[in-house]
C-alpha cells in the first residue's frame, strides 16, 4: 500500500525540556496521546470508584452508607466523569496517537491548540469533582446531584454544586471542540500524497464524523447550560413556566446534544475495530465502503431522533411515531456494520490475541445494546422500560460494553506500538474474561430490576429487587477490581518486556506499522507516498 | 412469565438482618445462591391489569422474541465462522473485500430487506397502534384522578367530588436506617392511598409543584411526567381489584427513592362509598377552621402536620440539613413578626414562606396543599417548638381570611 522514504532525521536545534515541563509545553501529538490516555485512565478509576460506593449502598435495602443527597450526587458525577473525563479523552488520545500515524502526516496540524485541549481537562476535572472536597469543610453541600442530564428546574434548585458542573462542562466542551478542529484540518490537509478520502483508514472516518458531531452538537449544550446559569443566578425563566418558560425545553437541549454524544463516544470505536478485526482475521476489511456511508448516515440519523429519551415526558402522537420510527431507522445503518464485521472475519485465518477477543467480546455485548436499543425506540414498551433499571443495562451495554471495551480492544492493539513492548497476552486474557464475565453479572441482573418495576437512581428499594442488586453489586465489584489488572498490564508495559516489531501482529496493514515500534519522537518527515 | 411473585424467604433474610456487620451480610448473600434456582425470580413484567399494560406486555414479549432470534442467529453465524476460521486449524484466509457476483450482492441485501421489515411493519405496525391507544385519554373517559407531584409526596384531587388529599410514605424511618426489621411493602407503603373503581376508565391529569416527577405503577404500563407549570395526561382502566403499587421515576431530589404510588382499585359501590367518607372527612375538616383553637390543641396538631410535612427536610428536630434545607430552631424568619400591623401577610415573613414558599428552592407553597387548620397549626407548632418560645399563635380563620 505504501513506501516510505527514509532520510535521516535533523534536528540539530531542537530543545527537549525534560521532566514536567516537557509534559506542560509539548505540542507533540504522541506525548498530547499519552497524556490523554493517561487522564482518561485515571477519570476511569475515580469514576469506577464513585459507582462502587453506589453499588455498595444498594447491595442490601435499607441505607447503609450514605445519605440519599450524596448518593445523588454519586451517580450523577459518575455519569460525568465516565463520559467526559474517561471515554471522550480516550478516544481523543487515540486519534492524537493514531491519526498522523495512520495517515502520514508528521503531527497534528495545530499542535499549540492540541496541547491546550488537553490542559483544560485537568482543571474541568477539578471542577467536577471540588464540591465533594469542599462539603467536608463545611462549603456547599456537594456536587451535583441532579443526575447527569442536569433536568431542570431540579437542577435550579440545587447547590453550588450545579455551578462547578456547568462551568466543568463548559470547559470540557471547548477542548472537545478544539480538538475536533485539530481532527478535521489535519484529516483534511495532512494526508500522505495519494491517500484520497476513500483511502482513509476507518478509524480515521469515524473520528471525523465524531469530530463533525461535536462541533455540531456541544454549543448546543453550553447553550443549554448557560441558560441553566442564568435561570440560577440571573433572574430568567428560560425553564420555569411561572416566568413562560418550559422545563421540557432543558429536555429537548439537552439531548439534542445527548443523543449524539452516544455516537460520539462509539463511532471513534466502530472506526478501530475493523482494524483489529482485519489484522486477527488476516483478511482485508469487508465493505469498507459500506462502512463508511454508514458512519455518515448514523451521523446525520443522531441529530434527528433526540427526543426518545423523553418520551413519557408527553408529546403529540405525531411527534412519538415520528421519534419511535426514525430512532429504529439507526438499526439499518448499525445492522451494515454488525454485517461488515462478521464478513471482515468469514473465511479468514483467525487468531485470538487479547485486542481480537475484547473486539469479539464488543461485537457481541454491543449487539445486545443495539438490539434492546431497537425495542426501547417503541414508545408503548418505552413507558415500561424507561427511568427504569432496563435502561441503565441497556446503555452500560452501550457504553461499557461498546464504549470502554472497544477503547481496551484499541489499548492492547496499539499499545506495542506505542511502547515498543508487548504486554503480557495472559494477564490480557484474564483480563477480557473477568471483565466480560462480572460485567454480564453486574447488568444482567439489571434488565430483569428494570422489568421488574424498579426505578433508577434510587437509593433504597422494595424488598422483591433484593437478590438481583445484590448479585449486581458482587459482579460490580469484581469488574472493578479487574480493571487493576488492566492498569497493571499497561505499566508493565511502559516499562518494558519483550521488544515489539514494527509490524508487532502478523496481519497488521497499515501506515501506522511501518514505524518502528515505538516510533521515533518525530515521525513521517517526510511524508509516504500511497499508491 | 409475566408473575409477579413475592419472594417469601428472600423477604426473611432481608427482614432479619437489619443493619448488621458485613460478614452477616455476606453470609445472607451466600445464603441466596442456592436458592438461585428455585426461587421466583421475576424477569418479566408484573401481571398486566389495564389494557395498555397487556397490549405492551404482549408487544415486549413479542419484541423480545425478535431481538433474541436476531441475537442468535447472527451471533451463530459469528461463533461458526470463529470456530471453523482459525489459524490454528490450517484455514487460509478469504482476499474477498465485498459482494461482487449478483447472488452475492443478493445474498448481502437480504438481512437488511429483513431487519426494514422487522422494523417498521413486524414491529412498527403494533406499536403504532399502541400508541394511538395509550395517547386516547379523552374517549369514553369515565372520570378524572388529578395527580400533583411535590418533593416528595403526590396531591390527588378528585375535581368531580372536589376532594383532595396528599399520600406520603408510610414506612418508618428506622426501617430504613435498618434500625428495625423491614415490613413486607418496605417503601411501597403511603398513608392514603389513593381510590379508584374497577372498570372505569380514568383520565389521569398529571402536574407539579416544583421539579418534573414522574407516575408510575408498573402494573398499569403507565408512567408518565409531571411538569411543573404544565398539565400531562394519561389513563387507566384497571379491570382488577388489588392493592398496586409504584414509585416516582423522576430523579426529583434527596428524597426521589421515598415517595411510593399505592392505588386501591375497588369494585364501583365500594369506590361510591369511600368517596362519600372522604367527602365528610374534608367537610369536618374545614368546619375545624370556624372555631377558635387553643394554644395546646394547635401544638399537638401542628406536630403532626410537620411530621409527615415537613420533617422530611427540616428534621424533627428542626435542626435541618443547612445549607440546602435551613434549621428552624432558632431561625429568624420563625422568630420574626407574626403578621403585619394591618394584619396582612409580611413579605418573607413565617407565614409567607409556608404559604406561599420560596422560588427555586425546595420549599413549596403550602397553601394549596394544606387545610386553615392544617397551616394554622404548623405554623403555631414552629414558632413554639424546637426551642423557639415565640409564645403566639394563628387562628385556622385568620389563615382563611389571609389566602
Amino acid at each position: 500500500m505504501s513506501s516510505i522514504s527514509t532520510l535521516p532525521a535533523e534536528h540539530h536545534t531542537e530543545y527537549h525540556p525534560g521532566g514536567f515541563t516537557r509534559w506542560l509545553t509539548t505540542t507533540n501529538h504522541k506525548d498530547i496521546g499519552t497524556m490523554y490516555m493517561t487522564f482518561s485512565l485515571i477519570m476511569f478509576f475515580v469514576g469506577g470508584i464513585m459507582i462502587l460506593a453506589v453499588r455498595a449502598e444498594l447491595f442490601q435495602p435499607g441505607l447503609q452508607l450514605m445519605k440519599p443527597e450524596f448518593f445523588n450526587q454519586l451517580i450523577g458525577v459518575h455519569a460525568l466523569v465516565m463520559i467526559f473525563g474517561a471515554l471522550m479523552p480516550a478516544a481523543t488520545g487515540f486519534a492524537n496517537w493514531m491519526i498522523p500515524l495512520m495517515i502520514g502526516a508528521p503531527d497534528m496540524a495545530l499542535p499549540r491548540l492540541n496541547n491546550w485541549g488537553f490542559w483544560l481537562l485537568p482543571p474541568a476535572a477539578t471542577l467536577l469533582t471540588l464540591p465533594f472536597t469542599l462539603a467536608l469543610f463545611g462549603v456547599g453541600d456537594g456536587a451535583i446531584a441532579t443526575g447527569w442530564t442536569f433536568y431542570a428546574p431540579l437542577s435550579v434548585q440545587g447547590g453550588m454544586g450545579v455551578d462547578f458542573a456547568i462551568l466543568a462542562v463548559h470547559i470540557l466542551g471547548i477542548s472537545s471542540i478544539m480538538g475536533s478542529i485539530n481532527i478535521i484540518v489535519t484529516i483534511f490537509n495532512m494526508r500522505a500524497p495519494g491517500m484520497t478520502m476513500m483511502k482513509l483508514p476507518l478509524f480515521a472516518w469515524g473520528w471525523l464524523i465524531t469530530a463533525f458531531l461535536l462541533i455540531a452538537t456541544l454549543p448546543v449544550l453550553a447553550g443549554a447550560v448557560t441558560m441553566l446559569l442564568t435561570d440560577r443566578h440571573f433572574g430568567t425563566h428560560f425553564f420555569d413556566a411561572g416566568g413562560g418558560g418550559d422545563p421540557i425545553l432543558f429536555q429537548h437541549l439537552f439531548w439534542f446534544f445527548g443523543h449524539p454524544e452516544v455516537y460520539i463516544l462509539l463511532l471513534p470505536v466502530w472506526g478501530l475495530v475493523p482494524h483489529v478485526l482485519s489484522t486477527f482475521s488476516r483478511k482485508p476489511t469487508y465493505g469498507y465502503k459500506a462502512q463508511v456511508y454508514s458512519f455518515i448516515a448514523i451521523g446525520l440519523l443522531s441529530v434527528i431522533v433526540w427526543a426518545h429519551h423523553f418520551f413519557t415526558a408527553g408529546m403529540p402522537v405525531p411527534a412519538l411515531i415520528y421519534f419511535m420510527f426514525s430512532t429504529m431507522a439507526i438499526s439499518l445503518p448499525l445492522a451494515v456494520l454488525f454485517f461488515c464485521w462478521i464478513a471482515t472475519m468469514w473465511k479468514g485465518a483467525m487468531t485470538f490475541e487479547t485486542p481480537m477477543l475484547f473486539a469479539v467480546g464488543f461485537i457481541v455485548l454491543f449487539g445486545i445494546a443495539g438490539l434492546t436499543g431497537l425495542i426501547l425506540a417503541d414508545v408503548a414498551a418505552d413507558a415500561q422500560y424507561h427511568h427504569s433499571y432496563f435502561v441503565v443495562a441497556h446503555f452500560h451495554y452501550a457504553l461499557f460494553a461498546g464504549g470502554i471495551m472497544g477503547v481496551m480492544t484499541g489499548v492492547y492493539y496499539w499499545l506495542p506500538k506505542w511502547t515498543g513492548h508487548m504486554y503480557s497476552e495472559p494477564l490480557g486474557k484474564l483480563h477480557f474474561w473477568l471483565t466480560v464475565v462480572s460485567f454480564n453479572l453486574t447488568f444482567i441482573p439489571q434488565f430483569f430490576l428494570g422489568l421488574a418495576g424498579m426505578p433508577r437512581r434510587i437509593p433504597d428499594y422494595a424488598l422483591q429487587f433484593t437478590e438481583f442488586n445484590a448479585i449486581s453489586t458482587v459482579g460490580a465489584f469484581i469488574l472493578g477490581l479487574s480493571q487493576l489488572i488492566f492498569a497493571w498490564n499497561v505499566w508493565v508495559c511502559v516499562r518494558g518486556g519483550r521488544k515489539a516489531d514494527a509490524r508487532v501482529w502478523e496481519g497488521a496493514e497499515g501506515l501506522e506499522w511501518e514505524l518502528p515500534s515505538p516510533p521515533p519522537h518525530h515521525s513521517w518527515e517526510v511524508q509516504p507516498q500511497i499508491k | 412469565m409475566g408473575n409477579c411473585v413475592f419472594q417469601k424467604n428472600s423477604l426473611k433474610t432481608a427482614g432479619e438482618a437489619p443493619a448488621n456487620s458485613l460478614p452477616k451480610r455476606l453470609l445472607a448473600t451466600v445464603g441466596f445462591l442456592p436458592g438461585i434456582a428455585g426461587a421466583a425470580y421475576n424477569i418479566n413484567f408484573p401481571d398486566p391489569v389495564t389494557p395498555i399494560a397487556r397490549e405492551t406486555l404482549h408487544i415486549h414479549n413479542e419484541f423480545m422474541l425478535i431481538i433474541t432470534i436476531l441475537f442468535v442467529v447472527v451471533f451463530a453465524i459469528m461463533i461458526y465462522s470463529m470456530i471453523k476460521h482459525r489459524k490454528s486449524i490450517g484455514h487460509q484466509p478469504a482476499k474477498f473485500t465485498g459482494p461482487s457476483s449478483r447472488l452475492q450482492w443478493f445474498w448481502a441485501l437480504i438481512p437488511f430487506a429483513i431487519l426494514l421489515f422487522i422494523d417498521f411493519i413486524l414491529m412498527g405496525i403494533p406499536a403504532v397502534n399502541a400508541i394511538i391507544q395509550m395517547e386516547d385519554t379523552k374517549t369514553r373517559a369515565d372520570m378524572v384522578l388529578k395527580v400533583t407531584g411535590m418533593q416528595w409526596k403526590w396531591q390527588y384531587e378528585y375535581p368531580e367530588a372536589g376532594i383532595k388529599f396528599i399520600s406520603t410514605m408510610a414506612t418508618p424511618r428506622e426501617q430504613i436506617s435498618n434500625a428495625e426489621s423491614k415490613g413486607e411493602n418496605y417503601l411501597l407503603e403511603v398513608d392514603n392511598p389513593v381510590v379508584l373503581p374497577v372498570g372505569k376508565k380514568v383520565r389521569v391529569l398529571l402536574t407539579s409543584t416544583d421539579v418534573i416527577h414522574t407516575w408510575w405503577v408498573p402494573q398499569f404500563g403507565v408512567k408518565r411526567d409531571a411538569v411543573p407549570g404544565f398539565l400531562r395526561e394519561t389513563w387507566v382502566l384497571i379491570e382488577k381489584p388489588g392493592i398496586y403499587r409504584g414509585q416516582c421515576a423522576e430523579l426529583c431530589g434527596k428524597d426521589h427513592g421515598f415517595m411510593p404510588v399505592v392505588v386501591h382499585a375497588v369494585p364501583e359501590p365500594e369506590y361510591l362509598a369511600w368517596l362519600e367518607a372522604k367527602k365528610a372527612e374534608a367537610k369536618a375538616a374545614a368546619g375545624g377552621a370556624d372555631r377558635t383553637w387553643s394554644s395546646d390543641e394547635l401544638i399537638a396538631k401542628g406536630k403532626e402536620v410537620y411530621e409527615k410535612q415537613c420533617a422530611a427536610c427540616h428534621q424533627p428536630n428542626g435542626q435541618g440539613m443547612p445549607p440546602a434545607f435551613p434549621a428552624l430552631a432558632g431561625s429568624p424568619i420563625v422568630k420574626g413578626q407574626l403578621l403585619g400591623k394591618d394584619g396582612k401577610i409580611l413579605k418573607d415573613s413565617h407565614v409567607d414562606r409556608v404559604m406561599n414558599g420560596k422560588a427555586s428552592t425546595a420549599m413549596q407553597a403550602f397553601r394549596n396543599t394544606l387545610s386553615d387548620v392544617e397551616l394554622a397549626a404548623v405554623i403555631t407548632y414552629e414558632r413554639n417548638s424546637f426551642g423557639n418560645r415565640q409564645g403566639d399563635m394563628i387562628q385556622p380563620a385568620q389563615i382563611k381570611t389571609l389566602r
